[in-house]
């Protein structure tokens, strides 16, 4: 799946001719149907690193291979067009689009793929009762709950059967209940759909349960739990 | 999804979009009320071109009156001598027709060589006369002066002391001071060539009742009358009517702005005005609209010391109100719906960036699950067209109604041609008493300013409001497509 090796990212810093090096030199591989889970302090390159990873940015240096594919050498419609088929994205402030519903908030990822609308309606449906919330269809994310709000945008995010599902903080806005719920499909879906799950995450709760660890630190990588499978 | 998208964002940015829309709205109205404005003043000047000078008329020819002609209208009245006391009435009346105060003559072959000039497609002359009628009775008492010398009544004059009238009388007669009842008629009225009335005075009126002049009535003394004239003073076809001293059968009533009361024959008017062989005016049409400069100076080089007038001149040579409104129209009008048109673009575009950057999040989400720039620019393009037709619709029934204001206020213009002579009358006659029927001065028209609504207009606003959803939309959509998508996650991070 994934190939990372000797990964930079430096930004420019507030100060005229001030860099930030946000990653510097991270090398790592992540397997098809991997669940790895990154911890870090704030400001350590967590999000940079997802960032990259969902082609989202592109690096400083290094190489960073999705599939084999160079995704520091795609154009931007490459790297566009690979968002919209193979990465999910779930964020910790849910990021739904206000003024839609939930069904039509799921839609919106199937969108880019050209899918006529009667078959997005049907998969934003599944998609939605899969995570729960199949009598919730027409509601706007302001008669939602924190949970449901995240089960919609985990609907959104599996509705286009991506590879790989990158989650920013995902139980981050939500009660420790709510938060052991959304973890559960999380694992349930990676499970059954044998999906490559990467989170950036500052609860240990939730690290101690993911099959493997990294943690960052001054924008280095270090593996703290590998999976142990059987 | 796109629609659906757009109708909700729309209503949840309901005020801000509404604040786009009246402001678009605002400019667009004025837009076309102006416009609107602008082509009733348009159609107002043809009007008063048509009247003056006739349809299809690209050139005019007149003569400047030379100077003493055309001077003050005198009159003489013959008296007797007086050989007894007592009083004396002397019933006096005159009818004369006399070339237009202001204007010279031009001779027909004249007209002949305009004719015949290459670049002319055809050439009409007409005869502008005003004819003056006096009527009324003098009376005087005489006493025995048997000291005087007797001799004759002298004449009298259109003079209000009337006291030195006669030096006396015959036999010895003194006289007292004359009193009189004077009628004094003026009316304009205009020979016209009959046998071609596609251009010129007659080609722009309309037939009210009995029928137009024709050809064959080029020696016939017969005559139309202006329809507000005819209605003043009560006149039907059929009715004879006395100009120049001659008879004239009234053939038909016809509507026209023109100032002319009477239309006449053109022969029958030289004749009455013992003005044979001559015209005041040659209406000239070219061949084409290309040719009227050249054919002008031609004319001009043809008919030496003639005024030649082409039809741009002659709408120049418009004045009064409706040039004043035309002119505030065309410099303020113009400016105001220019300024009001770039302040709502600008503000369109302000909030649109501004509504795009509160949305950052939004699009850097919809970027990241795969949306592309041109996708996202779409539907903020998409948003700002719909709520610029939403300013153009609201600006078309704000220029609809100011259109509908103008309408029926419909203010008063009035619209003089500098290049012919007003012939003002002053009031009063001799020893008082005298109904006198003056009109305003010739060639000063009333018009009524309307603002005509027309598709082209709607048209233009309809592409204004779509360029100012553009404008705004392209402006929003640029913010849109240069966000990067991972400001959709660094935003929580």
């Amino acid at each position: 799946m994934y190939e990372i090796s000797g990964l930079t990212k430096v930004y420019d810093g507030k100060r005229k001719g001030e860099k930030v090096h946000a990653l510097q030199g991270v090398d790592v591989v992540i397997p098809d149907n991997d669940m790895l889970a990154i911890q870090g302090p704030t400001g350590h390159g967590k999000s940079t690193l997802l960032q990259l990873l969902g082609g989202l940015d592109r690096p400083s240096g290094g190489s960073l291979k999705f599939d084999g594919q160079e995704l520091a050498k795609m154009g931007e419609m490459q790297l566009t067009k690979l968002r919209a088929q193979n990465f999910g994205y779930i964020f910790q402030g849910f990021n739904l689009i206000p003024t839609l519903t939930a069904q039509e908030n799921v839609e919106t990822a199937l969108v880019p793929l050209g899918i006529p609308a009667t078959e997005r309606r049907e998969r934003a449906v599944r998609a939605l009762t899969e995570v729960g919330l199949g009598e919730r269809l027409g509601h706007l994310q302001t008669e939602l709950s924190g949970g449901q709000q995240q089960r919609v945008a985990i609907a959104r995010a599996l509705v286009k059967e991506p590879k790989v599902i990158l989650a920013d903080e995902p139980t981050g806005n939500l009660d420790e209940e709510t938060r052991d719920d959304i973890f559960a499909l999380l694992e349930r879906l990676w499970a059954e759909r044998g999906l490559t799950v990467i989170m950036v995450t500052h609860d240990s709760a939730l690290s101690k349960r993911v099959p493997r660890l990294a943690q960052i630190k001054h924008g280095k990588l270090t593996i703290k739990r590998e999976r142990v499978d059987g | 999804m796109f629609f659906t998208y757009l109708g909700r964002e729309l209503r949840r940015r309901a005020r801000q979009a509404l604040v786009i829309a009246l402001g678009l709205a605002l400019g667009i109205g004025l837009a076309i009320t102006v416009s609107s404005a602008s082509d009733g003043v348009k159609a107002a000047q043809t009007d008063v071109l048509k009247s003056l000078y006739g349809v299809g008329t690209d050139i005019t020819v007149t003569q400047p009156a030379t100077r003493g002609s055309g001077g003050a209208q005198s009159f003489g009245f013959s008296g007797q001598a007086q050989t007894t006391t007592g009083t004396k009435t002397t019933t006096a009346s005159q009818d004369t027709a006399r070339v237009a105060m202001g204007s010279g003559t031009l001779a027909t072959t004249t007209l002949t060589k305009v004719k015949a000039l290459s670049g002319v497609s055809d050439a009409v002359g007409s005869l502008s006369l005003t004819d003056f009628n006096v009527s009324g009775k003098l009376t005087q008492s005489f006493t025995q002066a048997p000291s005087t010398t007797g001799s004759t009544g002298s004449t009298g004059r259109s003079d209000r002391s009337g006291s030195g009238y006669g030096g006396g009388s015959g036999g010895g007669f003194r006289a007292g001071g004359p009193s009189g009842n004077f009628s004094f008629n003026q009316t304009t009225m205009q020979g016209v060539d009959v046998s071609d009335m596609t251009i010129g005075p007659m080609s722009s009126v309309t037939l009210a009742s009995g029928r137009e002049l024709s050809a064959a009535d080029s020696s016939a003394a017969v005559a139309v009358v202006n329809s507000s004239y005819a209605t003043q003073q009560n006149i039907k076809v059929g009715a004879t009517e006395t100009l120049g001293g001659t008879k004239f059968t009234v053939v038909g009533i016809v509507t026209t702005s023109s100032d002319e009361d009477y239309f006449l024959p053109l022969a029958e008017a030289q004749k009455i005005s013992s003005e044979t062989g001559k015209v005041t005016t040659v209406y000239v049409k070219a061949a084409s609209s290309t040719q009227i400069s050249a054919v002008a100076s031609e004319i001009g080089k043809t008919a030496s010391g003639a005024t030649v007038s082409t039809s741009a001149q002659l709408a120049d040579s418009v004045s009064g109100s409706l040039s004043s409104t035309a002119s505030l129209l065309t410099n303020l009008g113009r400016w105001l719906v220019i300024g009001v048109l770039a302040a709502a673009f600008l503000i369109a575009a302000l909030l649109t960036m501004s509504a795009v950057g509160r949305r950052t999040r939004e699009f850097g989400t919809l970027k990241a699950i795969g949306w592309t720039s041109r996708r996202v620019v779409r539907q903020v393009l998409g948003e700002s067209i719909v709520t610029g037709l939403i300013g153009g619709v609201l600006g078309i029934g704000l220029g609809f109604a100011g259109a509908l204001v103008i309408d029926k206020v419909a203010p008063q213009l009035t619209a003089a041609a500098s290049t012919s002579s007003a012939s003002t009358t002053t009031g009063g006659f001799g020893g008082g008493g005298g109904a006198s029927r003056f009109r305003k001065p010739a060639n000063d028209i009333t018009v009524h300013l309307t603002a005509p609504v027309h598709l082209n207009i709607l048209l233009i606003a309809v592409a204004l409001a779509v360029l100012g959803g553009l404008i705004a939309g392209a402006l929003g959509g640029w913010r849109a497509s240069s966000l990067r998508p991972a400001d959709a996650l660094s935003k929580v991070a």
